[in-house]
């Protein structure tokens, strides 16, 4: 856009009749169709991708994945770390032109989180004071610790404090919505014919299951520097047909593609593979009820020891994929995870601690550990389960897969039917507390039901620490209690895939996979 | 004929009913609701969803409730795609799918049908073998092998069509899919128009038309084409209905918005209203073809008198 619009400068008059110049339009490949346009309605990465081009929050991302000023120019945090006092900038608009208040936010919060909007990711704010409660109706939404001192002040309290809970601010439950734009249409404001946003871009069009067409915001903030002038998003589950369409030159940006084409792509379109770190752990989860092998800590560690993470990353999968020695992954905002103390062991040394437990536990020839282990339907959990169980063979341990559709799957570990269960968590944001509370107690996520009051204990300290450096070091002691105890079995971290043009500018991996298009512009 | 028609009809509609019940229940006694995935909600949360879905009530309840919207035309919202209801869905996925599965069955049977009659004229020969051998080929190689592979040449290497996307049913974005999806049925139909064929080629009616003196192109095109399309006429209406439903594959490959993707995604995310929204359309459109190919039968072979039955 830059060029275009050097380019449109120096054009003399006596152009300026002839056919318009090619606007500069993103093309990009999302993967799913949106479930809704509506910030409260979703849950899924793909629909980030649009939503976060269309709004912004107080808080927004930079290029980087880093959080920069979005509506709030500046803010106040008072000692305690509980009240939060944001100044919005003044010129922030809607696309229809009309201001963006701090009432715009606490009709957006009352609304997440009141239990007839059915929001399944209102508890994302769960921090913010009285959102429990008002989501399980226990109190009005009207007592929300959301409230607008002036048109451009806004006052959120919280629970109490939350280091997090500004960078979860970007996250699109914390948008604000047109007020007036959604008493005026009810549940069709999300649609192209009335939505109004506040982001970079604003809605054109959406054919369901064929393309949304956004184009620039002229009333954005900082509209000058937007370089696009208008993005498709075509929505694509097949990632080889979004492989395809991207080397046929049909888009320049692909979210995510086939791990299978990986080497090919190394070697053929080097300039456009994009593998990064992703916030995000793929783990096997130890039923530790009653009753269940796997409750006793020494099986799991056995279990643990025999499975050769990088045989799994490098030979199995080889898409880039980094080996995990513990739960928080790497490159966590201000976290250093601990590491399970036998990463440094050679395979041998691993098996022969693994049969001395398992010894100790009561197994061994005569009384074989019989398993039971269960994955979600796909090529590559199915080979990750296969080589698990060839890996926890020479251990004399039976293993009997079973293989469900995702939705069955979770239903069956939820029930507490499995000895040891595939699982994945990817991080909701950047902070530790995000995976780590999935093993604190009574949690739903907390597939395997692992229960430490120690780790629980520290968990809840850390939670009520405003210290950053000592709220982690409280954070990576539970982290080593899990670890020590096998909570889980973590394999191995994510990474992200995309195929991004090398004629785009402005694109930068990040930790989160984060990319609004109001950074990016083509270099032509 | 009109009151065949009537007759057949009405029939419809237990069969219909019977269908709508079964699909319900069985979709209900399926392990995994709509809200089990990777992220557990809690359960306020769920609580909240279920009441929002009517999914809180007995499941007899929600089949009544289920019914009575039914009767009235409404299908529900769907539980995924949340801006749109399911009728909305369908509306809007369907005449995608029938524009696809009309020309792929137009060109199934313009391809077929001559390769049929070609393979049977010279029935044993290396022409027959050749027209047969490539008619293997064609039931042997499924969809989701052929459709990438026409991609990957035409689209990518040659770079003559668009790999994929709908583009308002533009030509050049139908052809790929639309060659892809008549594959099959061109291979089904030769076989059976060459079948049918010889058959009828050997019948008495046929020698007699060669024993008046006529040419062979007049005993083909005037006596034995007619008789020999029968088998597939009868074969058009689950063609047909097996090309809507069946284009699934080929939509998700070229990203067509047409209904097929949402019969299978609907299944997986257990959108339990969208689940049963395909379900009924798609047996009201199974019995619909069934009756219009019972009728175009009656219609080509004067035999069959449905006014006697």
């Amino acid at each position: 856009m830059l060029k275009t619009r050097v380019l449109m400068g120096s054009m003399t008059l006596a152009l300026s009749f002839a056919a318009p110049l090619q606007a500069d339009t993103l093309r990009l490949a999302i993967m799913g169709e949106p479930a809704s346009l509506d910030p409260h309605k979703i849950s899924g990465t793909w629909e980030n991708d649009v939503v976060g081009d269309l709004f912004e929050g107080l808080v927004t991302e930079a290029a980087d994945g880093s959080r920069i000023p979005g509506v709030a120019e500046s803010w106040e945090i008072s000692d305690d770390g509980t009240v939060y006092t944001f100044t919005l900038r003044s010129d922030a608009k809607w696309s229809d032109g009309e201001p963006v208040t701090a009432d715009d936010f606490v009709f957006a919060f009352q609304r997440i989180l009141d239990p007839a909007t059915a929001a399944n990711y209102a508890y994302l704010l769960y921090p913010i004071k009285n959102a429990e409660a008002a989501y399980a109706g226990e109190v009005e939404t009207s007592e929300l610790g959301v409230k607008a001192i002036d048109a451009t002040t806004l006052q959120i309290t919280l629970e109490r404090s939350t280091p997090y809970f500004l960078d979860q601010l970007s996250h699109y439950t914390a948008y604000p919505l047109p007020r007036h734009i959604v008493e005026e249409y009810g549940n069709e404001w999300s649609g192209p014919d009335n939505m109004v946003s506040n982001g970079a871009f604003q809605l054109e069009d959406w054919q369901s299951q064929t393309r949304i067409t956004a184009t620039r915001n002229p009333n954005f903030h900082d509209a000058d520097e937007v370089a696009l002038d208008e993005i498709v998003y075509f929505p694509i589950e097949e990632r080889n047909t979004a492989l395809n369409r991207f080397r046929a030159g049909e888009i320049d940006i692909a979210r995510e593609f086939p791990t299978q084409q990986y080497k090919w792509l190394q070697e053929n379109l080097p300039e456009a593979v994009q593998v990064a770190p992703y916030l995000g752990i793929y783990y096997y989860a130890f039923n530790a009820r009653d009753g269940h092998a796997t409750a006793d800590p020494r099986v799991r560690e056995a279990l643990s020891l025999a499975v050769r993470r990088e045989v799994i990353t490098d030979q199995i999968l080889g898409t880039g994929e980094v080996p995990a020695y513990s739960f928080v992954p790497p490159n966590v905002s201000h976290y250093q995870a601990p590491s399970v103390d036998f990463a440094d062991l050679s395979q041998d040394e691993r098996l022969e601690r693994a049969r001395e437990l398992l010894k100790e536990a009561g197994y061994g020839p005569d009384n074989p550990l019989e398993l039971m282990l269960r994955y979600n339907t796909s090529e590559d959990h199915r080979k990750v389960a296969i080589a698990v169980a060839a890996m926890w063979k020479p251990l004399g341990i039976e293993v009997e897969l079973y293989n469900a559709e995702v939705a069955v799957h979770y239903a069956d570990i939820r029930q507490g039917d499995f000895d040891v269960a595939r699982a994945g968590w990817i991080g909701d944001y950047n902070d530790a507390q995000n995976f780590l509370s999935l093993l604190e107690s009574n949690v739903s996520n907390n597939y395997g039901a692992y229960s430490s009051p120690e780790f629980d204990a520290l968990m809840s300290e850390a939670a009520n620490t405003q210290d950053l450096d000592e709220r982690a070091e409280l954070m990576a002691e539970a982290e080593t209690i899990a670890l020590e105890d096998s909570a889980t079995l973590p394999i191995y971290y994510y990474v992200s895939r995309n195929l991004v043009s090398p004629d785009l500018v402005g694109w930068e991996t990040n930790i989160e996979d984060i990319h609004r298009s109001r950074w990016i512009s083509f270099d032509r | 004929m009109l009151s065949y028609t009537l007759k057949r009809l009405l029939q419809a509609i237990p069969t219909l009913w019977i269908v709508i019940t079964l699909s319900f229940f069985l979709m209900h006694l399926a392990p995994g609701g709509p809200f089990d995935g990777e992220r557990q909600l809690p359960p306020e949360i769920e609580a909240n969803m279920m009441a929002a879905y009517g999914l809180d009530k007995p499941v007899w309840e929600q089949y009544i409730t289920y019914m009575g919207n039914l009767l009235q035309g409404d299908l529900g919202p769907s539980f995924k795609y949340k801006d749109f209801s399911v009728t909305e869905l369908v509306v809007q996925g369907f005449p995608v799918s029938l524009e696809l599965g009309l020309w792929a069955i137009g060109l199934a049977l313009l391809v077929g049908i001559p390769m049929g009659v070609i393979a049977a004229l010279k029935r044993n020969s290396s022409v027959d073998y050749l027209v047969m051998g490539t008619a293997l080929a064609g039931v042997a190689i499924p969809n989701f092998v052929i459709a990438p592979l026409l991609a990957l040449v035409f689209g990518v290497f040659l770079a003559w069509l668009p790999v994929g996307g709908w583009n308002n049913g533009h030509w050049s974005n139908m052809v790929l899919p639309v060659v892809a999806l008549s594959i099959q049925q061109i291979a089904y139909i030769a076989r059976m128009m060459r079948a049918s064929m010889i058959e009828v080629l050997g019948s008495h009616f046929i020698r007699t038309a060669r024993a008046k003196g006529l040419s062979e192109s007049e005993v083909i095109l005037r006596h034995a084409l007619r008789p020999s399309m029968l088998p597939v006429i009868s074969y058009l209406g689950p063609a047909i209905a097996g090309i809507i439903t069946g284009s699934v594959v080929i939509e998700q490959i070229f990203g067509i918005p047409g209904i097929g993707r949402y019969f299978v995604q609907a299944a997986l995310n257990r959108d339990y209203t969208l689940v049963m929204g395909t379900v009924v359309f798609y047996g009201a459109l199974i019995v619909l073809l069934n009756l219009l190919v019972d009728l175009l039968y009656s219609a080509l072979d004067p035999q069959i008198r449905y006014d006697n039955d």
